[in-house]
Parts: structure tokens; C-alpha cells; sequence
């Protein structure tokens, strides 16, 4: 037993100054004024077939968007955007631009420094938003009903879409705040001021579109019942599950799922009221694990580690997030799993790791292991679909690798039903791509109601 | 080192940069920083008579911007100097005496009366300036009374008020001329009849920068209103470039000593003016825009390219050019060009495909066999240089001539005999071959 067992683990809240917690949670990429929009903008060579464009998961036409805002027209700049991805707003902010349209920029190849894409569509999307005009008109009504599960990136775009085509639609969302993970998960400094409800509230200023918040299907609604009351059913449910570690002790207190400690932290009023331990590990490769780590630094964390159980290039991360991790202070460490988690009283203490290799593409661990001290360890080893509330109602949704199976118009294989977003098979898991099935099935769906 | 020294109708200058006259010649505080910076010479901002013009007291400028907002063209209503011509004529007999080995010429615009140039010639000669220059360009205020513009407009009053000068004074006298023509030839011909020196070329154009749209008016506005302006700067330098060509290869002022202005910039596009004939250049909108210390570039690029091309002295290649100037009916019709891609060079922006694409020739892929390949097809290319104008990457496309076998969009097998419109088939009034 050690002596200062009162002091272990050491989690805390208000680690750091009232304003040390703004500074740190401010915008990451601050937006271009108009200066610095012109100058950027000026560099765009307007290409042909622009391979930005064929980068964008949305198709947005970035050399036009781009051109309008050096024309001084920065609204037709927005509405160009938004044509194409309604969500243009969060994308600019969220977007890894660094592996999409600006890694495909021919700037790129010819000066390892692409056009600023990203805040080029935040300043001028931020334009439209601020100055609250409307963009969208809806088609004449077709009287026809859609409904939407899950308020998410996928299942609004999808929405707005339906409404444009005329049709009305009802947004089911188990969650009490629409905008999915754009409210719940993305990190904090990407998305400041409230943007996930302010882009809520652009979208639905169309008209046509209902949300029912704290409907849960599989609770409050079923498949079987919507398939019935709407002319077709849009599923952009996200993952709802957390894949668990398997190691020993998983169940310590301490021992955290990345995404709902994000959750909390994103819908805290007061950060200095989030609780965050003094030594924290990370498990995982991805956006996920980054944003967990750098987060809970931001929060004052004294030694932020992340785990990851195989190399810098297999990480889901982008080069540019595992930097940004870096410069915030975070360590990573690769080639490393977790074996158990040790705990005393309950409480997490520490953490036993072995490292790994990887012989003929299969991972094995080498039998040398480490110890290191946590206060609290983050699981963010990835999401999974949890299909039950689909189910039991009527027929089955035929499922792919575990997530709901579509084919290119995002239609599962019942007839009256699509779906997009994270919760399909062979998605990407961005926002970007979920706002583009969202829209796929959209058309789709009008192809189909207004046949 | 190259010796970039000017002897321009006798007025040494130790290069051949000289300001224009305009503002940054409009007083000894900025004359004396000029040729301190390294200036070769100075046109003294234009002296009138009687009592001092007076300027708006609103916006004097407009311009046109290209990327990152940078000055391509500028637009003034200035006026003649402002300030007393007792004021000035003290300081330019000053900065004279101070400065004697540069040059420093005297801009001069009275009205088209015998009188008002004798009184004004003989002032300025006290001045011990090294020459005048007849400002007949000025295109806005000045011109609405009768003088700049309106005087170089007709040849017969720029030949009339010419003589006067040369009759009454023995100091070099160049006839600065306006663009505002449709044959510039015309006002050179009336300088070099009446006995001008030399002529500089050229003064500012006609022009509206730009309307205001929410004042619906003509930029700069003064209280709503706008007036015409007269456009400089590096967005006029081609027009300048073709007027100088045209008064150097004119058979009758072929010879006549040329000052060269008209967005000259850097030391290249003083080579240029240089190359079609001009002895000096002058400059006003550079030096407006980036202050009198660009002189280093300008003297320090001129001599650097000088040595390599091995010219000792300006007069190794002013006028070089001019030879090599000649009518479109005259050009060599045999000439086979083919654009050439280098593929490495290339960034793929497709700029040139879709340039030739939608408005020429349908000469450049865009895809090959799957991929995203940008490359010339010659059985389509007629060797425009479009797609080299366009390309953003320098010396990525360039224009090869072809020598051997027979073009592939003609199938003609190549000539490598000169012949031009005058004896082409196609043409109406051809001189036939002797048979
Ligand atoms: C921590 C974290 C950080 C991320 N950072 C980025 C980033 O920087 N950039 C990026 O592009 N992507 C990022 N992503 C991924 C991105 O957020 C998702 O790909 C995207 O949100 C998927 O959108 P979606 O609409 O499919 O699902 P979600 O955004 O998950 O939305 C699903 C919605 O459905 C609701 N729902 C779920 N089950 C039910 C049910 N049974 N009944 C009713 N409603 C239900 C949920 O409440 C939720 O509102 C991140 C993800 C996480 C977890
Ligand atoms: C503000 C301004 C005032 C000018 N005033 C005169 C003038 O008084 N007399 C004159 O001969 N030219 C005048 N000019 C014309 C310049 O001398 C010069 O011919 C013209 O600007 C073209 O050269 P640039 O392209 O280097 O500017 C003026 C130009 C400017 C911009
Ligand atoms: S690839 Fe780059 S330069 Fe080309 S259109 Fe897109 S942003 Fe502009
Ligand atoms: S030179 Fe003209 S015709 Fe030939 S490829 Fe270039 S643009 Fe087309
Ligand atoms: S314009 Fe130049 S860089 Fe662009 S595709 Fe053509 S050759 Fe390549």
C-alpha cells in the first residue's frame, strides 16, 4: 500500500486560470479576414476539372466558390457551397483538408502549398451565416413525408435536401440538441460559439423540416411504424456502440470512453468543471483518441500519452492531427498495447502495456512489457453500430462487416428505406462523407416519390 | 562591368533612368531624395504660367489591382504643378548647381501664344536646367483649356508651338507626346518637322479606372462626380512599347532620339524600350508606387544582363530590336510552331486545355488512357501560344519549331523557304511569281 494512497489518482477539475481555459479552447484555425481571403483566394488558377473538386466527398466546386469570393460576391461564394453540402459551415472547420481537396490541389504539387481551401469556404460560408439570408427556396409541396432518423450530418443533409425538393420531413434524434457529433463530438476549439446549433438553425430555415428530439427508435418509435406513417425512411443513425478493450479492469473507475468524455466536454457551460486526471493515457489511433488527448491537455492534464498498437503510418489520424497533437504537448507511443489496467480501491492507477510487432502483416505482442502511471484512461478504440433498435419490429435490414448494407443510391435493401452517414457499410466516418449520403439518398428518394 | 552611363542629345546622366514629370518631381524635398537613392535624371513636374493651377482637394487616384493588390495600372486627375513657378524655378536652379551630373529637364505648358513660351523659355533658361520638355500630353483639366492634350491632338500645333521653341531658346527641347492619337506618327513627324531634339512617349491614356457602383459614378469620385483620367503604369507599357517601335521605324523620324516612357517597372522593361530605340526611359508609376530605392534594381539588372550579353555601353543595343520590327503581311508563313508540354514541369491545372478547348483549337488533352494527362496534339496545334500565355507555371509550355518532315495538321511538308501574304495564294492582290 503506499503511504499517499489519499493523493492517487489525481483527477481534478479547475486545474487551470478562468481565462487559460478560453485561450486554450479558442478557435484552432482562425478565420481569414477579408485581406487575407482576397490574397488566398488570388492564388486559386480556377482549374479545369479542378482535382479539389474531385477530392471534395461533396463535390463542391471550389475553383467557382473560390473565384466568387476574389469577385467581392462572397455570398454567391456560399451559396455555390452549399449547393453542394449544406453542412459547407462545419466542413470548413472539420474537414482534413490536409488528405482531401488540399492535398489534391495542383498548388500542392507545385509548391507543397496548397490553397487554404478550408478557410477560404469557412469565410465565406461564416459571410452568409452571419448576414442570415436566405438561399433556399423549396420546391412546390409534393405532400409527401420523409422520415429521418438521427439529426446528424447525414440525416440533415438529407432533410434539407428532401425539403427543397418539396417534401416534408420529421427528424427523429434520440439526443436532446440536434447536429450529431457536430454538437457532441467534434472538438471543442473546431467548432466554438455554439456553430453546431447556428448551423442547425441556417439549415432548417427552410421550412419543411420537423425535430423531434429525445425520440430514440427502438423506444419511442419504431422501423416498422415510420416505414408505415412516411412515404420512405432515411436511417443516419451514427454509431451508437464503443468498442470495449478486452483487457482486465476494463470496468476501474478511471477508465473512460473517449467519445461520451468529449460528449460532456462539449456541452459543458463551464469547462473548469470538467474533471481531468493528471496523468492520462489514450488508447487508439484515430481522430477520436487525437481529439481526447489534446483535449484533456488543453484541460490541464500534466502528461498526456497516446497508445497506439501499431505504427505513425497505419494511424487513422491524419500526419497533420498526430502534429497537432505533438505541438499541444501530447506524447505518442507506437507499437504499444494495453495488457490490463491496475487499480487500487476501484480506481485506476496505472496502466500495464506490452509492445508489438508486426510479422507477415499480423500483430503480435513481443512478451516485453512497461507500466506506466494514469489517473484516467481514455478507450478510443473506434465505434460500432449497434443495430437492435432497427430490428424487431418488421424485416430485417441486411447488415455489411456490421453496419446497415446500401448500394450507391444509399438504399438498403428495404425498398422504402436509405441510410448514410457513419452507420453504412464502407463509409469513411467524416462529416463530409456523411453530409454527401445524406444527399445522394435525398435525390435519390425524390427520384423514387416523385416518380 | 557594363558602363550603364546616358549621353541623351548631349545631357550626361550616369543612367538612363530619369524620373517623369509628375509628382515625384514636383519638389526639391523629393528631387534631392531621388538623386540621392541614385536617379540619372529627373523631368521637373510641369511649370505653367500665371498663377498656380489648383488640384481637387478629394481623390486624385484610381487603379486597377492584379493579385494580392498588386498595381497594375493608375489613373489620375492631377494638374500641372500647383506650386508657384517662382518656388520652383529657385529650387531647380538649386538642385542644379547641387546635382551637376544629372540630368534635369524642365517640363513646360503655357498657352498655344508665341509670347507665353518666349517669357517662359527664358526663365527657365536662368535656371542653368540641361532642357525643356514640351508637355502636349496631359489628357484631362489641362486640355480643357486648350493646352497638353488639345495641343498634341493636332499636329499642326505641335509643329507650330515646336519651332517657337526652338527659335527662341538653344536648350534641347523634346515634345513629350500623348497616346491619345489614332497614328502616333502624325505627332512625331509635326515634333521632328518644327525641330524637336527628341520625343518622349508616352504621356497618359484616356481612361475611366473604374465606376463606383454604389455612387454611380467614375472612380476616383470628387462629391459624386467623376472625370476621365489619364492611365499609366504597367498595364500601358504594351501601348507605349508599339508606339516607340512605330517612331523608330518610321522612315522619316527614323533616328529621331526617343525617352521612353510608360509603365517602365523593372530593368527589363527598360531594356525593352531601350531595345526598340528609346535612348532614355522614364519612370513615374513604379516609383510612385514602391519609392525612389527600386533605382537599385533597375541599375543593378540592367548592368548584370548587359554583362552577359557582353554590350559594353547602352548604345551596344538601344535600338537593336528595331530592325526586327515589321508589318503582319510580312511575317513568315513557312514558320511551323508546334507547344510543347514538359510534363514535369506541368502541375495539372488544365488551363490550357480547356483555354484551347472551348476557344481554340481542341489541341490539348485532358485525360490520357484513363489519367489526368495534359498534352499538345499536333495534328491540332497551329502553334497560337495561347496555352503558354495561360499556363500559370513559367517556361512549362513553350512553342518548338518544327524543321523536319511535314506538319501533321496540314500534312505539308515543311518549307523552309521564306514567303509571306504578299505572294500566298489566297490573297487577292498577290504578287504573282514571274513565270
Ligand atoms: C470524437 C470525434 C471527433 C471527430 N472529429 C472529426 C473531424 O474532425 N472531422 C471529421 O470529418 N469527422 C470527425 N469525426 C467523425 C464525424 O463526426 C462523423 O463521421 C459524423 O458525425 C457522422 O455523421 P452521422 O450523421 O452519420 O452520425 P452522427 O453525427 O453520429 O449522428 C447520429 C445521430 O443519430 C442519433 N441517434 C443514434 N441512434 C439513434 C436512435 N436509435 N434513435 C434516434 N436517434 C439516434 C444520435 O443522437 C445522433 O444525433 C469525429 C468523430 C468523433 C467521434
Ligand atoms: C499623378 C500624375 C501626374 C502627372 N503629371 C504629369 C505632368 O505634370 N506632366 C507630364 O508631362 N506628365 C505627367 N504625368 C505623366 C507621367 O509623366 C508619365 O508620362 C506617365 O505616368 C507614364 O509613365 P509611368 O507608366 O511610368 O507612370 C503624370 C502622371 C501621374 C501619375
Ligand atoms: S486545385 Fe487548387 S488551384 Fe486548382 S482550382 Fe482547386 S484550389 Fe484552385
Ligand atoms: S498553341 Fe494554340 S492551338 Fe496549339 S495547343 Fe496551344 S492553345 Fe492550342
Ligand atoms: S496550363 Fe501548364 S501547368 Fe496547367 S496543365 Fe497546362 S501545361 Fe500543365
Amino acid at each position: 500500500m503506499s503511504t499517499n494512497a489519499g493523493s492517487r489518482p489525481d483527477i481534478q477539475s479547475s486545474r487551470l486560470e478562468d481565462e487559460d481555459y478560453s485561450k486554450n479552447f479558442s478557435d484552432i484555425h482562425p478565420p481569414l479576414n477579408k485581406h487575407e481571403a482576397f490574397v488566398e483566394a488570388d492564388r486559386c488558377y480556377f482549374c479545369y476539372d479542378a482535382p479539389c473538386t474531385v477530392a471534395c466527398p461533396t463535390s463542391i466546386d471550389i475553383p467557382m466558390f473560390i473565384r466568387q469570393i476574389a469577385a467581392d460576391n462572397p455570398k454567391g461564394s456560399a451559396k455555390t457551397i452549399f449547393e453542394q453540402n449544406i453542412l459547407g459551415g462545419m466542413c470548413a472547420r472539420v474537414c482534413p483538408t490536409e488528405t482531401l481537396c488540399e492535398q489534391a490541389c495542383v498548388r500542392e504539387e507545385a509548391e507543397g502549398k496548397p490553397v487554404k481551401i478550408g478557410l477560404l469556404q469557412r469565410f465565406a460560408t461564416d459571410h452568409l451565416l452571419e448576414d442570415g439570408d436566405k438561399v433556399f427556396t423549396r420546391a412546390a409541396l409534393t405532400g409527401k413525408r420523409v422520415a429521418v432518423v438521427g439529426a446528424g450530418p447525414a440525416g440533415l443533409s438529407c432533410a434539407h435536401r428532401l425539403a427543397m425538393h418539396g417534401h416534408d420531413v420529421v427528424v427523429y434524434d434520440a439526443r436532446e440538441k440536434a447536429g450529431g457529433l457536430n454538437e457532441y463530438g467534434i472538438a471543442a476549439y473546431k467548432s466554438v460559439n455554439d456553430f453546431a446549433q447556428k448551423e442547425v438553425e441556417f439549415l432548417l430555415s427552410i421550412g419543411g423540416i420537423t425535430i423531434e428530439n429525445g425520440n430514440r427508435l427502438g423506444e419511442t418509435i419504431s422501423l416498422a411504424d415510420l416505414r408505415q406513417n412516411f412515404d420512405a425512411v432515411f436511417l443516419g443513425m451514427g454509431l451508437a456502440g464503443i468498442n470495449a478493450l478486452r483487457a482486465e479492469g476494463e470496468d476501474l473507475d478511471g477508465v473512460v470512453d473517449a467519445v461520451s468524455y468529449i460528449a460532456d466536454l462539449r456541452q459543458a457551460k463551464d469547462l473548469s468543471k470538467i474533471s481531468v486526471g493528471r496523468k492520462v493515457v489514450v488508447i487508439g489511433g484515430g481522430m477520436t483518441a487525437i481529439d481526447a488527448a489534446v483535449q484533456t491537455k488543453l484541460l490541464g492534464a500534466e502528461e498526456v500519452t497516446i497508445l497506439y498498437r501499431r505504427g505513425k503510418e497505419q494511424m487513422n489520424a491524419s500526419e497533420y492531427e498526430q502534429e497537432l497533437a505533438q505541438t499541444n504537448g501530447v506524447t505518442i507511443r507506437h507499437w504499444i498495447k494495453p495488457n490490463k489496467l491496475i487499480g487500487e480501491n476501484g480506481k485506476v492507477v496505472a496502466i500495464e502495456c506490452e509492445y508489438t510487432e508486426s510479422k507477415n502483416g499480423s500483430l503480435s505482442g513481443t512478451g516485453e512489457t512497461l507500466t506506466l502511471n494514469a489517473d484516467m484512461v481514455f478507450k478510443a478504440i473506434g465505434q460500432n453500430f449497434v443495430a437492435a433498435p432497427l430490428n424487431g419490429s418488421a424485416e430485417a435490414i441486411e447488415l455489411d462487416s456490421g453496419r446497415i448494407k446500401v448500394d450507391e443510391n444509399r438504399r438498403t435493401s428495404l425498398g422504402d428505406v436509405w441510410a448514410g452517414g457513419d452507420c453504412i457499410a464502407g463509409g469513411e466516418d467524416l462529416t463530409v462523407a456523411a453530409v454527401e449520403d445524406g444527399k445522394v439518398a435525398a435525390e435519390a428518394i425524390n427520384d423514387v416519390l416523385s416518380a | 562591368m557594363a558602363d550603364i552611363s546616358c549621353n541623351f542629345l548631349g545631357i550626361k546622366s550616369p543612367n538612363p533612368y530619369w524620373l517623369a514629370s509628375a509628382p515625384p518631381t514636383d519638389k526639391e524635398y523629393n528631387v534631392v531624395r531621388a538623386f540621392e537613392a541614385g536617379w540619372g535624371g529627373v523631368v521637373w513636374k510641369t511649370l505653367g504660367e500665371g498663377d498656380p493651377v489648383v488640384n481637387v482637394n478629394g481623390p486624385r487616384y484610381g487603379a486597377i489591382h492584379g493579385p494580392d493588390r498588386r498595381l497594375l495600372g493608375l489613373n489620375n486627375i492631377e494638374l500641372i504643378t500647383d506650386r508657384s513657378l517662382e518656388t520652383n524655378l529657385e529650387e531647380i536652379t538649386r538642385v542644379k548647381k547641387n546635382w551637376p551630373d544629372r540630368a534635369l529637364i524642365v517640363s513646360l505648358m503655357v498657352p498655344c501664344e508665341e509670347q507665353s513660351w518666349i517669357d517662359i523659355l527664358k526663365r527657365v533658361e536662368e535656371t542653368g536646367c540641361d532642357g525643356v520638355e514640351l508637355n502636349f500630353g496631359c489628357p484631362h483639366g489641362m486640355s480643357e483649356r486648350g493646352m497638353g492634350a488639345a495641343v498634341g491632338q493636332v499636329p499642326e500645333y505641335v509643329e507650330m508651338v515646336t519651332r517657337w521653341c526652338k527659335t527662341h531658346s538653344d536648350l534641347p527641347v523634346i515634345v513629350k507626346l500623348t497616346p491619345n492619337i489614332s497614328d502616333i506618327r502624325q505627332s512625331a513627324r509635326a515634333a521632328h518637322r518644327g525641330g524637336a531634339d527628341a520625343v518622349s512617349l508616352i504621356n497618359t491614356i484616356n481612361s475611366i479606372v473604374s465606376v463606383d457602383l454604389d455612387a454611380m459614378a467614375p472612380n476616383p469620385t470628387v462629391d459624386g462626380k467623376g472625370t476621365h483620367g489619364g492611365y499609366c503604369g504597367p498595364a500601358v507599357k504594351p501601348i507605349a512599347l508599339s508606339m516607340v517601335s512605330e517612331i523608330a521605324r518610321d522612315p522619316e523620324t527614323h533616328g529621331l532620339p526617343i525617352s521612353g516612357i510608360g509603365g517602365v517597372t523593372t530593368w527589363k522593361d527598360a531594356a525593352e524600350f531601350m531595345a526598340l530605340g528609346s535612348g532614355s526611359v522614364q519612370v513615374c508609376t513604379a516609383a510612385m508606387t514602391y519609392g525612389f530605392k527600386i533605382i537599385e534594381e533597375l541599375n543593378a539588372g540592367l548592368s548584370n544582363w548587359m554583362d552577359e550579353q557582353g554590350y559594353d555601353k547602352l548604345d551596344d543595343f538601344v535600338g537593336r530590336a528595331v530592325p526586327n520590327v515589321t508589318d503582319w503581311q510580312y511575317l513568315n508563313l513557312n514558320y511551323i510552331a508546334k507547344a510543347k508540354i514538359d510534363q514535369d514541369a506541368c502541375i495539372k491545372c488544365g488551363r490550357c486545355h480547356i483555354a484551347c478547348e472551348d476557344t481554340s483549337h481542341q489541341a490539348i488533352t485532358s485525360m490520357v488512357d484513363g489519367v489526368r494527362k495534359f498534352e499538345v496534339i499536333d495534328d491540332e496545334c497551329v502553334g497560337c501560344n495561347l496555352c503558354v500565355s495561360v499556363c500559370p507555371v513559367e517556361g512549362c509550355i513553350t512553342m518548338e519549331q518544327m524543321t523536319e518532315g511535314s506538319d501533321p495538321r496540314t500534312n505539308k511538308p515543311i518549307d523552309h523557304d521564306y514567303a509571306n501574304w504578299t505572294t500566298h495564294p489566297n490573297n487577292p492582290s498577290a504578287v504573282k511569281a514571274a513565270e
